[in-house]
């Protein structure tokens, strides 16, 4: 089946007083219809700003997407101008963000931002754009929907905005929906709804999902494929399955060494030495270099290519063959 | 053994005043009778969602807040007789370290600075003294001395934990409420936390309070666990016990949420609906009721007290 989002070559840099960060280098992926991709990666790998480029939600200046397409069924997004790009929003893909109190309007209500959401894709009169407003908060299981729709965000508890906002993503059945780290704000009992509704969901609609996570443990319940990256890279790339099974890329093991897991032993955890290194005038090589147990001379000296060491399993490393 | 903190019938409540002359309206039920201890050299784990009361139950047992009612007794003192001298005195022995690194660290006082307050607070030694001592701390908690002059938003956020950790060591407390300490960190740097309170643990013989919402993290770092929900704890026992063997429905469900990181355990779960209630207007009876899967007639209406149901293994259910 051909992919319904197709990333390639995707670089993002920012503009800032120290320099030019390069938050996003060369990432390249494809999602299928149905199938959710897991972006992995601690704070300030690039995980969000390699969202924010695929929406082209990043603020230019000082951040700019420099090479690389984003094909959603054929169309390559970063070809699109600004008023094309608003219609595909949306409408084709659509973004849940983390902290859906921040990305919610506090002074509309609820029913009021999805209708609005719905009348910019179709043409559709004010009562029957609120009427689906309330139809997809039903379907989000938001008890009372009626009532809940002419509610402000402030009303709700954060789960019940999640909801909301996962909503308004899908109310135009979009083929791709991003969701950056969507439950890490919640409760681990109410992140389990959440994240069951998001699956239910993409199996009704057959929506690709992109999830941006560092939780191991959501990766492992929810995604087919998985990346991983760590300062702009990508590192590692697979089925879920062989990551957990197998992984290639010293970062991604001391990861997995380094989550304690419930029923686990009382073993010392694994650490990873160090820190992620300012973006900044990245040292040349691999950039994980410096945290890396079996660092050679070449790891400092050259970059690591991308290279297939399984069957349909990848990483970038000079010492895991 | 006496432990070294004894708490007993544990409240706090917070008035909420509206209207006309700020009466009273309703009362926010944040801690509502608690009985725990912790031993000395020993880590209690207090689990559960936000809201539940379990950093409101840290900061009372230092009296940072003052409890509403109950008993804190700390090294067979009584908490509650102590005048705020002797209690500023005692803070020597219990300290606390937050969750977030970047708003309980002073950003305009250097790293070395914020160590040394406690010492210069309680007077201890002379100044060459302490700042060797704080000297020392740096390279325990895996700073160099070196890094004494810098500032706090010169550090990532694992080593700005690291300098609230050796402030909290500073003034050689045999306890210390650790509240969320790992949760603003990422994965690779929890880990260095987690394995730097638990060495400190083995080398001073500290005892821990530690609130956390993670099940994983607390299963690795506790001795003993107590689950709260709303306001309560529904259960309490060892951690082996409580891993190996829940018994209360939240606990179960709470457990069966966690995602788990192994792609090949695809386990059928029931995941519990509806939300935390709020410790304003709680639900009658059994506070959980509203969300059990096993709720009867009888939890909507009696308050189920936590009793023991085996060898230390303390329940808060009527059906268990």
């Amino acid at each position: 089946m051909a992919p319904v989002l197709e990333v390639s070559g995707l670089n993002t840099i920012v503009q800032s007083r120290e320099g030019i960060v390069r938050a996003v280098q060369d990432v390249s992926f494809s999602v299928e219809a149905g199938k959710t991709l897991a972006i992995v990666g601690e704070s300030g790998c690039g995980k969000t700003m390699t969202a924010l480029s695929l929406m082209r939600l990043v603020p230019s200046p000082p951040v700019k997407i420099t090479a690389g397409s984003v094909k959603v069924a054929g169309v390559d997004l970063l070809s699109l101008t600004e008023r094309e790009m608003r219609d595909v929003r949306g409408r084709d893909i659509a973004m849940i963000f983390q902290e859906p109190m921040t990305a919610l309007n506090p002074v509309l209500t609820v029913g009021y931002q999805i209708a609005e959401m719905v009348s910019m894709h179709e043409k559709l009169s004010k009562k029957a754009a609120w009427d689906r407003a309330v139809d997809m908060m039903r379907h989000v299981r938001i008890p009372a929907p009626e009532r809940r729709a002419q509610e402000y965000p402030h009303q709700m508890s954060g789960g019940m905005r999640q909801r909301a906002m996962i909503a308004m993503a899908l109310a135009c059945r979009p083929k791709v929906l991003i969701a950056d780290e969507p439950t890490t704000a919640l409760d681990v009992t109410i992140q389990a709804q959440v994240l069951d509704l998001i699956k239910d969901l993409q199996t009704e609609m057959g929506t690709a999902v992109v999830l941006i996570t560092h939780d191991l443990g959501v990766v492992a319940e929810t995604a087919d494929r998985m990346i991983v990256m760590y300062a702009g890279r990508k590192v590692e790339e697979g089925t879920t399955a062989a990551l957990f099974a197998d992984p290639l890329h010293p970062y991604l093991r001391g990861l997995m060494g380094s989550v304690p897991r419930m029923g686990g032993t009382a073993q010392r955890l694994q650490e990873i030495s160090g820190i992620v290194p300012p973006l900044v005038n990245l040292p040349p090589g691999c950039t994980f270099a410096d945290r890396c147990s079996m660092v050679r001379d070449r790891c400092r000296t050259d970059v690591p290519p991308f290279t297939e060491k399984r069957s349909d399993h990848a990483a970038a490393c000079w010492e895991t063959a | 053994m006496t432990a070294l903190l004894q708490v007993e019938g544990l409240r706090k409540t917070y008035p909420l005043k509206s209207g006309f002359l700020s009466r009273v309206h309703e009362m926010v039920h944040a801690v509502d009778g608690l009985d725990f201890q912790v031993q000395a050299g020993q880590t209690l784990g207090l689990v559960g969602e936000s809201g539940c009361g379990k950093s409101t139950v840290g900061r009372t047992v230092l009296r940072l807040v003052e409890p509403t009612g109950g008993a804190i007794k700390f090294e067979g003192v009584d908490l509650a007789s102590l005048s705020r001298g002797q209690m500023r005195m005692l803070r020597q022995r219990m300290q606390i370290v937050f969750q977030d690194p970047f708003s309980s660290l002073n950003p305009r006082m250097k790293a070395g600075a914020i160590v040394a307050e406690s010492l210069n607070a309680f007077a201890v030694g002379t100044a060459a003294e302490r700042k060797d001592r704080v000297a020392h701390l740096f390279e325990r908690v895996g700073l160099t001395p070196r890094q004494m002059g810098m500032y706090p938003h010169q550090f990532s956020g694992g080593q700005r934990q690291r300098i609230a950790i050796a402030r909290a060591l500073a003034p050689g407390p045999s306890f210390i409420v650790a509240d969320e300490p790992v949760s603003a960190l990422d994965v690779s740097v929890q880990a260095q936390v987690i394995n730097l309170l638990m060495d400190l643990q083995a080398q001073d013989g500290l005892a821990y309070l530690f609130i956390s919402h993670n099940l994983a993290v607390v299963e690795h770092v506790c001795h003993d666990v107590a689950v709260m929900y709303l306001g309560r704890i529904v259960e309490y026992t060892s951690k082996n016990r409580l891993f190996s063997r829940p018994l209360h429905p939240y606990t179960k469900a709470l457990m069966a949420a966690v995602p788990i990181p192994d792609p090949s355990l695809k386990r059928e779960k029931q995941h519990i609906g509806g939300d935390v209630p709020s410790p304003i207007n709680r639900p009658s009876g059994c506070h959980f009721h509203p969300r059990c899967p096993m709720a009867q007639a009888r939890c909507r209406t009696e308050d189920p007290v936590l009793r023991e149901v085996e060898g230390g293994h303390r329940v808060a259910c009527h059906l268990v």
